[in-house]
């Protein structure tokens, strides 16, 4: 009824968002335009049926991951991106290439996917339902995936910090350091 | 229920609730200052009205008509448009919270229209099943009005504030979370309503869950930027933080944002922990449908009440000391709750 036309104009917006992501040369303006994707996206899960997808997307990327990306290009004061001479190559290889993998993507999707349309309202919606699915039906690839993100969590704290930057945090201030040191050297002369 | 009267119910519901919300968010503002200036031993507003009562609509009035200003040096769409995403996720996250039990309208004649049967409507925009849920996801993208507020004015308090601000409300944002979860494992949903329908005969969840209460008192109290968590717009050090280069009915919006976020958690308080509408009722039919709205936005104002009362009690955290109590404090606490929490309900059933 209004599910149909609703759908068309977010996935409208969410495909005019992704667009904006590319073309925008200053980064919170892509980084907007990525959170009304993700936006987007919440509300075509929730006009099939899938209410609490939709609202972990809007809690998780839209209302976690994207504030983490703006937080850093605010910290950062990312600037306009320099604006080059698109290359010839790119033009003549670039173009033919993203329209024939789109064509083969489509034509895999079509080919190999059922042709009768899910329904709306088909999809697993109520928490209940998606609790038991994750925790009874595919319980062991749920916690596997989760120990595999704690690692890369924890393999970016260690690729990230300094060597040693952890043992420092307990010495006092550099600056004391330094004095302590010039006044050993001191004493020793 | 045809179509029509639903809809038609639903845009009166809106149009209803979003005028008593923002009544109520000026007049919490009045209450501060009232309250405030108790506390300090001062008048308060007095001249506009009776008690001052007055005071918000003048203060309206005055936003209205001072003059706007934009510095040159903003990012002016996004300087724009931050105080819009602010209010429009503060005022929408009201549209699941039900602040009674149900409404019944006898039937009644429209002249030449015909009768309008007898309709019974939740006094609730809408009630979903992922009601919780979608308030937190609200909540959360607020954070972007005043990380943009902050970046887009292109000042260096401005953006301190707003970096501050975005930092804090992610951090805070956890154990907030968390500490509903206690909650949700007994209620067993995320309807609010189911949630309060299962504290009935005075099982309120501040009871079963104390622990679970402070921490997300505390941890709501940093979520909408209030004393003793108010790093944001620190006075004394950030001029007044993100929204220090808005003026006029700009600057209003943040205000207003603000105390509506502090409804809303005072409304989420009262619905999770203190029984929401539930209270003693008595009395004819018409006071019976009447009594339940009564008690809950008592105990909203009590919540309200609490936060003015924290906030002119309580001296500011520092950076360091804020961060570290979200952390090292709170966030272990939370969890701690819920490993309980869990383990207890598992062992019973």
């Amino acid at each position: 009824m209004l599910h149909l036309p609703l759908f068309l104009i977010f996935g409208a917006i969410c495909v005019a968002g992704a667009i904006n992501l590319l073309v925008q040369r200053h980064p919170i303006n892509s980084a907007l335009s990525l959170i009304v994707v993700m936006a987007s996206l919440a509300v075509e899960y929730l006009l099939l049926g899938a209410e609490f997808l939709a609202a972990v997307q809007v809690i998780v990327y839209a209302g976690a991951i994207m504030v983490l990306f703006v937080f850093v290009i605010m910290l950062l004061n990312a600037g306009e991106e320099e604006h080059t001479q698109g290359s010839r190559v790119a033009l003549l290889l670039g173009v033919p290439g993203i329209a024939i993998g789109g064509v083969l993507v489509a034509w895999t999707v079509l080919r190999h996917s059922n042709t009768e349309a899910v329904a709306l309202g088909a999809l697993p919606g109520p928490p209940k339902d998606v609790a038991r699915l994750l925790f009874h039906d595919f319980l062991l690839p749920f916690e596997v995936t989760s120990v595999l993100i704690l690692i890369a969590i924890m393999g970016a704290v260690v690729l990230a910090s300094k060597p040693g930057a952890i043992v420092r945090d307990r010495r006092p201030e550099p600056a004391q350091e330094e004095k302590r040191e010039l006044a050993a050297v001191g004493k020793e002369r | 229920m045809s179509i029509t009267t639903y809809i038609i119910i639903s845009i009166i519901k809106s149009a209803a609730l979003i005028s008593i919300l923002l009544t109520a968010v000026a007049y919490s503002v009045w209450l501060e200052r009232k309250v405030s200036a108790r506390i300090q031993n001062r008048w308060g507003p007095t001249r506009v009205g009776p008690f001052g009562l007055l005071q918000p609509l003048a203060d309206g009035v005055k936003f209205i008509f001072k003059e706007d200003l934009t510095q040159p040096y903003v990012y002016k769409t996004l300087y724009i448009a931050a105080p819009i995403i602010a209010v429009v996720f503060a005022i929408s996250s009201i549209s699941v919270i039900p602040f009674g039990n149900s409404l019944t309208i006898p039937a009644f004649s429209l002249g030449p229209l015909g009768t309008v049967g007898p309709i019974t409507t939740p006094l609730q925009i809408t009630d979903l099943n992922i009601g919780l849920l979608l308030i937190l996801g609200i909540t959360s993208m607020g954070v972007y009005g005043v990380a943009l507020a902050g970046w887009s004015s292109n000042s260096k308090y401005s953006l301190l504030g707003g970096l501050r601000a975005s930092a804090q409300m992610i951090s805070y944002e956890i154990s907030l979370g968390l500490s509903l979860v206690g909650v949700l494992i007994l209620a067993g949903s995320f309807s609010l309503r189911d949630i309060v329908d299962s504290q009935r005969h005075m099982h309120w969840y501040i009871f079963l869950q104390p622990v679970a209460f402070f921490t997300y008192l505390i941890s709501a109290y940093a979520e909408t930027n209030r004393t003793p968590f108010d790093l944001p717009e620190a006075e004394s050090e950030l001029v007044a933080g993100y929204h220090t280069e808005y003026s006029a009915m700009k600057f209003a919006m943040f205000f207003m944002a603000e105390y509506a976020n502090m409804v809303t958690v005072a409304c989420l308080a009262t619905l999770l922990f203190f029984g929401g509408w539930l209270g003693p009722v008595f009395g004819p039919p018409i006071v019976q449908m009447l009594l339940p709205v009564v008690w809950f936005c008592l105990k909203v104002f009590f919540f309200m009440f609490l936060y003015v009362w924290v906030r002119w009690t309580l001296p500011r955290f520092r950076y360091d000391q804020l961060m570290a109590f979200g952390w090292k404090v709170l966030l272990p606490i939370a969890i701690a709750n819920l490993v309980v929490t869990a383990l207890v309900v598992a062992w019973r059933a």
